[in-house]
């Protein structure tokens, strides 16, 4: 039994299983992202979102199979792929899975040193790439990542901070395909976090439960603490906050595919970009990651992070 | 009670005899950031937690 005080009730394992299913159903149907005979790649990271996603739309009978890229950030990046293999072999699935020091001479940890970055950015740029490449060359129709209500409600609440225009109006649950980048979506939109770890300890699915050392006290996670503070004092807010611009404002700013830049072909690797005459940014990326030392996890992170790093895994 | 939490993982010993949602309180964490998993089964945030129980407090935030 769970409590979800934004629907003002308490569930049962099977209710909650019920809710989860008909959250997901619903995106997925509200927003078109894919029918039932779509090749799907499901992004997996090891963590709750991603394998609750993965479990869900094979539960529901899709064709989907699992992408996972291996970071480099030490014990972090070690039991997240022992987690996901796992994961894989007990239900019989397809994992892909794509090394980061091994296909591309660098990690994370060393990326950010060596480009000065933060990690998170580095991160993202990487997966961003990885994941565009694959769900391309491995022919999948569409790429799905475990984005939940959480993270696009922080995402949201970030932008309109910023009033990042730009950003607001390409966030939808769907992105098209188009210029080179294949079709992606997010079936967990409608569902919170609390919700998805639920489906996990529920379903009896093992996932790495501790943050990911580079991404301790990141803006994000500072975001979403300050929703869950205001959903505290007022169950439903933050829900109603990215739902809301979903129904009602995202309607009237959303960008036309057309407007969507990257129409040039990186020199370097024939990604979709936004110059034909420099290497698009992952490749730059990698020139410069590559060329340097490894990094250990520890010497890149904040007082904070390092802590915490050290009282869960150890001092290197 | 034991009391484990995460990042990092550690155990504290607390009194029993109280709803969980005062030991989250207790221990400055949101209701919505954390699940309650009592001797193994996940329960709602007015459960009763006693002396004996062995209880977990799971985070369900991620920053990535």
């Amino acid at each position: 039994m769970v409590d979800l005080p934004r629907h003002n009730a308490n569930f049962c394992a099977t209710h909650l299983q019920q809710l989860c299913v008909r959250q997901v159903q619903r995106a997925i149907s509200d927003f078109s992202m894919f029918d039932d005979s779509a090749r799907i790649l499901v992004a997996v990271s090891g963590g709750k979102d991603s394998l609750a996603l993965w479990d869900m739309l094979v539960e529901l009978g899709y064709r989907a199979d699992g992408l996972y890229i291996g970071l480099g950030i030490g014990e972090y990046s070690e039991e997240s792929h022992r987690i996901t293999s796992a994961f894989a072999t007990e239900r019989g699935l397809t994992l892909h899975t794509v090394d980061l020091r091994d296909e591309h001479g660098f990690d994370i940890p060393t990326a950010a040193r060596a480009t000065r970055r933060v990690p998170c950015s580095a991160c993202g740029l990487s997966k961003r790439h990885i994941f565009d490449r694959e769900t391309t060359r491995l022919g999948y129709d569409v790429l799905a990542t475990g984005h939940n209500l959480d993270d696009e409600a922080a995402v949201l609440l970030g932008n309109t901070i910023r009033w990042d225009v730009d950003y607001l109006t390409r966030q939808y649950p769907v992105l098209e395909a188009g210029h080179g980048f294949p079709r992606k979506v997010k079936p967990l939109a409608r569902l919170t976090e609390r919700e998805m770890a639920a489906w996990c300890v529920i379903r009896g699915i093992d996932y790495v439960v501790e943050e990911c050392p580079m991404a301790i006290g990141n803006r994000h996670s500072g975001y979403k603490e300050t929703l869950n503070e205001m959903d505290e004092r007022s169950p439903g807010t933050k829900a109603s906050f990215y739902l809301g611009f979903l129904d009602r404002m995202a309607p009237l700013i959303r960008s036309t595919p057309a407007s969507q830049g990257a129409p040039e072909a990186c020199p370097s690797c024939g990604a979709p970009s936004s110059s034909s005459e420099t290497p698009c940014a992952f490749c730059r990326l990698e020139s410069t990651a590559s060329a340097h030392e490894p990094v250990p996890v520890r010497m890149v992170l904040n007082r904070t992070a390092r802590r915490a790093f050290d009282a869960q895994w150890g001092e290197e | 009670m034991i009391v484990r939490l995460r990042q990092p993982r550690r155990e504290v010993e607390m009194a029993g005899g109280r709803a969980a949602y005062a030991v989250l309180h207790d221990l400055g964490l949101s209701r919505e950031g954390h699940l309650i998993i009592r001797n193994g089964t996940l329960v709602p945030s007015d459960t009763m937690l006693e002396d004996g129980d062995v209880v977990e407090i799971r985070p369900v935030i991620s920053g990535g």
